[in-house]
């Protein structure tokens, strides 16, 4: 586990990985203020930047099962939740590959039933996605409300960052909606 | 000796639960069905325009997105006495039979085959006498020999890994489990074309709903799908025929090989249609209406008292009386408390103020509330759904109670009656049963959709009016798992009341204000446990109500512990 403060990314280097399909994947629930982040954040990069085609902008929702399709063939897959951690509320954190399924089998995120029973099915049937980067947030606030805590709001700039910089490591540019 | 185990999550389902038990030699004499997270969605809703509460409630479950949407927008339409054109209801039908579909194989095959199905055991399967005995059970043609071992060689593989372990409670080499190598291969080799088969079913309602994971083509008053027959961007001919095409790839599969499937387990399984029955008072919807106003259903549904079927009231409407009066939820038990003492309220004048005491076995000790229906708990769900069918003169569910209940007679030998439904096994087959109604009013709603277009009626959508002052409604589904209900109160045009009734809630509930157990407590007592650190009889059970605690409850507290903890008494 990394805190990305701590990590510089950077996408020299990066451009011959670019796999055919990315897929940026938020999950969580929209009704229980940051337990929703992960649906937050897609609403962000959706409004904000610039996205090329391959990349698939997703709003898992809690779903599971739906999401199969979307896992499947192989691209490489970023996903952004709400987790905890142990680090303060608003940390940014980012976990990659072995570490995403290990992490779940801790139970530390609420929908951990569906990704990582999903990762588990797709391992059996040999159709992993090439890469799998979890971005989270410690979240602060997970009353029932659809309002990001201010804690976690603040932290959102952050996040997106993070995100981006996954996607540049993976070979993409981003451009800034104006 | 006594011992006391806790579960907690109970693992491969959707949401937290934690079940207690108290097992007595080998048998367990108490148990406690606590729901983990806490419940406040009205809170999220009250103030809204009751047009927009559908695209909100159905963040309530990332499972049952769709079933909560539909839910929602008949309440609001049941509370303004709005029709909702016919294309609209087929369409509506389309995706809740789809969905239904999708659960019950997702259900069967992910979520519960690996409590009778032993993975390890599969890998030392001879392959040819799988495939020979998948070729002389049923005409699916996924059987051949050079299939199924491909999945053995992705098994062993799997295996050789060490990643096994994220099947977490596994019951490997359990007493309980009793199929022979070559079953268990063939139940893996389904297990995953399982997940080709759902994807199909999540294809119609994605074309459908615009969208999956949450559906966009719902509106209070019909569906936003635009019809017509050349542009792009609508619901056009060429996208139905699409649908048809994932409904002819799915029939063999529901037909061929899950309805099948269930039979040869319950069969191999059959003293388990002695074990694990629920509340003996059965409560379902009627549900795909084919008229505007929603009395005319392909599905009866109704209240099934003692699963006597010369007792059986149907509901004759979306929003019967015999359901809008005879509702109620109680908080004796519960981690709630109501304003004026502990007497079960009215959805529609439900309240929702938590009051946490830490679990007490004698008084409140679950975030979920106790529905009652005429005072008393009621089972819903497959079985439920079954009843009212039998008892309501259905012919499909006739069709397909005799099919399963004649193939597990002819596998074992012995007469499973139809009461025989309630039970850990008669859940499963049920299931089976449902989707192969669900599946024949799919492909009925989507030839009266076509013809209904083509004799030139495209209308979606009726304009919803609101009228001054309050109004209450109640939306009603057969959802997979059982009844959901929906209950709202509009107050000039804007959300007052809002309450949502879930299936999970009926079965998973803690005992009600007369302290009787709901069914899943029910089902529990009794059960044997051979080994106290590996429960796998009392998760058999549980997993056969195909538990959804994600909308009953929300969650307030992650920790880290222990699955499974067994304390001597």
């Amino acid at each position: 586990m990394n805190d990305t403060n701590s990590l510089s990314r950077s996408g020299a280097g990066c451009a011959e990985r670019a796999a055919s399909r990315i897929v940026v994947l938020g999950v969580g629930n929209l009704l229980m203020q940051d337990e929703g982040v992960g649906i937050h954040a897609v609403q962000r990069l959706r409004s904000r930047v610039q996205l090329p085609e391959e990349i698939e902008l997703i709003d898992g929702g809690t779903s599971g099962f739906d999401l199969l399709p979307l896992l499947e063939n192989g691209g490489q897959l970023i996903v952004i939740d709400a987790l905890r951690c142990g680090h303060a509320p608003g940390s940014v954190v980012t976990l990659k590959d072995e570490e995403v399924p290990a992490f779940f089998r801790t139970k530390l995120s609420p929908h951990q039933v569906g990704l990582s029973d999903l990762l588990a099915m797709l391992s059996f049937k040999g159709t992993t996605p090439a890469s799998v980067t979890l971005v989270g947030v410690v979240p602060s606030e997970m009353s029932c409300g659809m309002e990001l805590s201010p804690v976690v709001s603040r932290s959102m700039d952050h996040l997106l960052a993070t995100v981006i910089d996954e996607l540049a490591r993976l070979g993409v540019r981003c451009e800034t909606r104006h | 000796m006594s011992q006391r185990i806790t579960i907690d999550p109970i693992t491969r389902i959707e949401g937290h639960l934690r079940i207690d038990l108290e097992v007595d030699n080998g048998r367990v004499a108490r148990s406690w069905s606590s729901g983990q997270m806490w419940r406040g969605i009205e809170k999220i809703v009250q103030g809204r325009d009751p047009r927009d509460a559908w695209a909100i409630v159905q963040r309530i479950c990332g499972v049952c997105t769709t079933v909560h949407a539909i839910a929602s927008v008949r309440a609001v339409e049941n509370a303004l006495e709005l029709d909702v054109p016919v294309n609209a209801q087929y369409i509506r039908n389309m995706i809740l039979c789809a969905h239904t579909l999708h659960d019950h194989v997702v259900h069967f095959y992910q979520l519960s085959a690996l409590d009778w199905v032993d993975v390890v055991s599969a890998a030392k399967a001879d392959p040819l006498k799988s495939a020979r005995l998948g070729e002389s059970i049923s005409e699916w043609d996924g059987n051949s020999l050079a299939a199924v071992e491909a999945t053995q060689q992705k098994l062993k593989n799997f295996l050789a890994s060490g990643q096994l372990g994220i099947f977490s409670n596994g019951y490997w080499g359990h007493p309980a489990m009793k199929l022979p190598p070559e079953v268990n291969l063939l139940a893996v080799h389904h297990y995953l074309q399982a997940l080709e088969a759902q994807r199909w079913a999540n294809k119609i309602v994605a074309t459908l709903g615009s969208k999956t994971p949450h559906i966009q083509n719902l509106a209070v008053g019909g569906v936003s799908n635009a019809i017509a027959t050349d542009s792009e961007g609508v619901l056009t001919i060429e996208r139905l025929e699409q649908v048809k095409e994932y409904m002819d790839r799915l029939y063999s599969f529901v037909f061929n090989c899950y309805f099948v499937d269930v039979a040869v387990i319950a069969g191999s399984y059959a003293d388990w249609f002695s074990i694990g029955a629920g509340v003996n008072d059965f409560l379902s919807s009627p549900d795909l209406p084919t008229d505007a106003s929603g009395t005319a259903f392909m599905t009866p549904g109704g209240y099934t008292p003692g699963g006597d079927h010369g007792a059986f009231r149907p509901m004759r409407s979306f929003g019967d009386s015999l359901l809008a009066d005879n509702v109620a939820e109680a908080v004796k038990h519960s981690w709630y408390t109501y304003k004026h003492g502990d007497k079960p309220l009215r959805p529609w004048n439900g309240e929702t103020t938590p009051h946490y005491t830490d679990f007490e076995d004698e008084g409140k000790y679950s975030w979920v509330k106790s529905p009652t229906f005429m005072g008393k708990p009621a089972q819903v769900g497959p079985v439920a759904a079954v009843h009212a069918g039998l008892a309501g003169g259905h012919g499909p569910t006739a069709k397909y109670t005799q099919s399963m209940l004649s193939r597990v007679r002819s596998l074992t030998g012995h007469e499973i009656a139809p009461a025989q439904l309630n039970s850990t096994m008669g859940r499963h087959a049920a299931r089976a049963i449902r989707a192969c109604v669900a599946y024949e009013a799919l492909k009925t709603n989507w030839q009266m959709l076509m013809d209904n277009i083509g004799r030139g009626d495209k209308e979606t959508f009726n304009e919803p009016e609101f009228p001054a002052g309050e109004s209450q409604g109640v939306g009603q589904v057969e959802a997979p798992r059982g009844l959901l209900s929906h209950w709202v109160v509009i107050d000039n045009q804007r959300i007052k009341n809002y309450q949502a009734v879930v299936p999970s809630t009926w079965l998973s509930a803690p005992r009600n204000s007369n302290d009787e157990p709901s069914s899943y407590e029910v089902a529990l007592n009794g059960s044997a446990v051979a080994d106290p650190a590996r429960p796998l009889e009392p998760l058999r059970t549980i997993h056969s109500f195909d538990p959804c605690l994600a909308c009953a409850v929300h969650l307030t507290d992650i920790r880290m512990q222990k699955t499974i903890e067994v304390a001597a008494l």
